[in-house]
């Protein structure tokens, strides 16, 4: 017993005070990246030929953020000429389109869909589909529910079944083998509900686009409401997309 | 005299000097390694030209490998050795190879064969669900099933469990997965030079160093592109935070499962803190980005170092307190100990690796036995426990968490100077193969690579440790209380991405 109160001791108060303030991340975390259109035109080649996930736009100059695993290729190669990945971590959108950006993300709270904040704003129950990811995005969205992180604070909670779900939160490149398991899941949760897209290759296919072993895009079968890049996204912008989104 | 020939790990071998036997000599010599307590590491089909041929590489305390062509049905090694059994299934699911005689031939991932080949299971795939398939039963009027997944209640991976149960107690489980194939290996051979670290990245994130580092090596095997010293001090720095991570985070969980919230609570803050240091070392709390072929792309400056250190030492200690509070609970010990043994003989039989290997007997750890990266330098302990419970499991990454912390501040002491490496076109040497082996946290990870007459990627073979441990669950839970499952199922922790690739 007095183990148990000598450690509680030494843990202390350990949850964040995110969203009134900003958590500090190390200096290498890639946020959203920044993009500069003064940037010749040689270097975008540059850069667009050197990412693994073919995510640069280069007529447009901007990074589909959907595509991109925010490996920090092109800022290396470019030594910032053309991109830079700043510490924002906030950069989750509520339409598909607006992941392509050149660093200026529209205001997730202003395009959310007004009626989900009435109805869940207070409390939010989600039932996770993990869909042939490789387990990180599982792995952060599950240390939401650590002391530091604390979501259960906030009235949203992961839970067992989809019955007693508002919606679902999935990752993954939705593999052909579970992808009838998730459209039953979907199906399993009372209306209204809610479908939340989590890391690139919910998003896109990601790293496997182009095998047809998965879907390029969980948009292609199910009404996506918030879309979450990142591979993984981490936990704050997770965290933050749940609360501009429904707060 | 073994017809196998000695190999090491990360050796490029020329194509031609792979011993290739006439299947039955093959046959015979691979049971005969593996009767005398030799294990499979890899054991696959590959095409060559219009011909399919097989190769294995085992290992006793070296490792060799050899090859015979691939018959289109041939009599199973797996009724004669038991660690054959999934890498015969597998074939028979990638090629529609037949291993005649194979006590459970069953699908591994449910997907079509690459040959086109007829399809060895009487499956046609039209029906998108990997569960399509008469599960083993047992009979009787006191007998009840219990089926689990493939969505299962936590934010976990997919993965159906069926439970053959009389009143609180199982019988059998049996456990099938598939439900994440995402077609690795193939994207692997097809994929552009520039794709191969992130898919090596994305074959099971949590061991994202531990794929990312058989990746590169393979290629600098095959390829003039080579790590410098500091380079590999880095990299094992990633590896054994990786182990860190996840150690910690069973411990947490496992702790949890029996209802000792304390610390549950401080191992899941402890594991996102550990997280942040791949973090603070590469950008990205998994360590994606850093392991290229040649090195790494962030060096550990001064600074990195510092912060490191910093941290570590303020870790430290909260992590052994943890520790104590959780290994020296009565309440705890009376619930790990004794639960979900798998004896010795059956862990060698099934050829278990890792913290779940060692916690049975199992001294395995590639790290000690085939060093890649610094691990020549370090000394590693054997980590070896007899009773094969929950308690040896936990115990094992008890030791594990106190090794890898000091291993790791005994590597940032003094300064580590490196290049940065950035992603490059490869020319990978024509008509090679390479096997290359690294321990990550659940064990040992492989990865073989063919070439052909071009330079070209022939094969890509992955084998994450839990191809080896999934059976090893499901033995731990014979005559156990289904309800301590859970427990069971973190003691092992395996990966399902892993597995079904």
């Amino acid at each position: 017993m007095f183990s148990v109160l000598k450690n509680r001791y030494e843990q202390g108060y350990r949850t964040c005070s995110y969203p009134k303030e900003k958590p500090a991340v190390f200096g290498r975390y890639r946020g959203k990246p920044l993009v500069r259109q003064d940037a010749s035109p040689e270097w975008v080649e540059i850069c667009a030929n050197a990412c693994p996930q073919d995510a640069i736009d280069v007529q447009q100059k901007k990074i589909d953020m959907g595509r991109c695993i925010f490996c920090g290729t092109c800022e290396q190669i470019s030594q910032g000429e053309f991109v830079r990945f700043t510490g924002d971590f906030e950069i989750a959108t509520a339409q598909k389109e607006h992941l392509l950006t050149a660093g200026d993300l529209p205001d997730l709270a202003r395009h959310s869909k007004q009626h989900f904040k009435s109805l869940f704003g207070r409390s939010l129950q989600l039932r996770q589909v993990s869909a042939a990811g490789c387990n990180a995005c599982e792995a952060d969205l599950n240390v939401l529910a650590t002391p530091f992180f604390d979501l259960a604070r906030f009235g949203i909670n992961f839970v067992a079944s989809p019955r007693h779900s508002d919606g679902i939160v999935v990752t993954g490149p939705v593999s052909r083998n579970m992808r009838t398991a998730l459209l039953q899941t979907y199906e399993a949760v009372p209306d209204p509900k809610v479908v939340i897209a989590v890391g690139s290759c919910t998003l896109t296919g990601g790293p496997f686009s182009g095998s047809p072993e998965i879907t390029e895009g969980l948009d292609k079968i199910l009404p996506v409401d918030l879309f979450i890049p990142g591979c993984p996204p981490h936990p704050l912008t997770n965290l933050h997309a749940l609360l501009r989104f429904f707060k | 005299m073994n017809a196998f020939l000695n190999i090491s790990n990360g050796e490029k071998l020329d194509r031609r000097k792979i011993p290739h036997l006439a299947f039955a000599d093959f046959r015979e010599n691979a049971l005969e390694i593996v009767g005398k307590g030799g294990k499979v590491v890899q054991f696959f089909a590959y095409p060559d030209g219009t011909s399919l041929k097989l190769l294995a590489v085992l290992r006793t305390d070296r490792l060799m490998v050899a090859g015979c062509d691939a018959p289109g049905s041939y009599p199973s090694l797996t009724q004669v050795s038991e660690p054959f059994h999934l890498f015969e299934r597998e074939m028979a699911e990638q090629f529609g190879l037949r291993p005649e005689g194979h006590p459970w031939l069953k699908m591994v991932r449910y997907h079509p064969n690459y040959h086109k080949a007829k399809d060895v299971f009487g499956n046609h795939y039209k029906e998108d669900i990997p569960g399509n398939y008469t599960y083993y039963q047992v009979e009787g009027n006191e007998i009840h099933e219990v089926a689990v997944g493939p969505v299962h209640a936590g934010v976990i991976e997919p993965g159906h469990f069926r439970f053959n149960c009389i009143g609180e107690k199982v019988l059998h489980l049996e456990i099938q997965l598939g439900y994440q194939h995402r077609g690795v290996e193939q994207l692997l051979q097809g994929v552009q030079a520039k794709r191969l670290p992130i898919l090596a990245e994305n074959i099971a994130g949590d061991t994202t160093i531990g794929h990312s580092l058989c990746m590169a090596q393979a290629v600098e095997a095959l390829t003039p592109v080579q790590p410098d010293k500091g380079a590999r001090i880095i990299r094992s720095i990633a590896l054994e935070l990786e182990r860190l991570a996840n150690h910690i985070g069973d411990l947490g969980a496992l702790s949890g499962d029996v209802a000792f919230l304390p610390p549950a609570n401080y191992f899941g803050r402890l594991r996102g803190d550990f997280l942040n240091l791949s973090l603070l070392l590469c950008g990205n709390r998994f360590g994606k980005g850093l392991v290229r072929p040649g090195g790494v792309r962030f060096t550990l400056s001064d600074e990195v170092r510092k912060t490191l250190n910093e941290r570590l030492k303020e870790l430290k200690p909260q992590v052994e307190h943890v520790l104590e509070l959780l290994f020296l609970a009565s309440t705890v010990r009376a619930r790990f100990e004794d639960c979900g043994c798998v004896s010795p003989a059956d862990a060698d039989h099934l050829g278990l690796v890792g913290p779940a290997g060692r916690a049975s007997g199992l001294a395995y750890d590639v790290r000690r036995c085939f060093p890649t990266e610094h691990y020549g330098e370090l000394g590693i302990p054997e980590n070896k426990k007899t009773t094969g419970d929950v308690y040896a499991r936990a115990r094992v990454r008890y030791d594990e968490i106190h090794q890898s912390m000091g291993i790791i501040q005994s590597l940032i002491g003094s300064s580590v100077e490196t290049k940065t490496v950035a992603a490059s076109d490869l020319n990978l040497a024509p008509l090679s193969f390479v096997v290359t082996l690294n321990e990550a946290w659940r064990g040992e990870v492989s990865h073989a690579l063919l070439t052909d007459n071009e330079g070209k990627i022939l094969r890509y073979k992955v084998k994450d440790p839990s191809f080896h441990n999934w059976n090893g669950l499901a033995m731990a839970l014979r005559n156990t209380g289904i309800s301590d499952f859970p427990l069971n199922n973190k003691s092992f922790n395996l990966s399902y991405c892993g597995f079904d690739l």
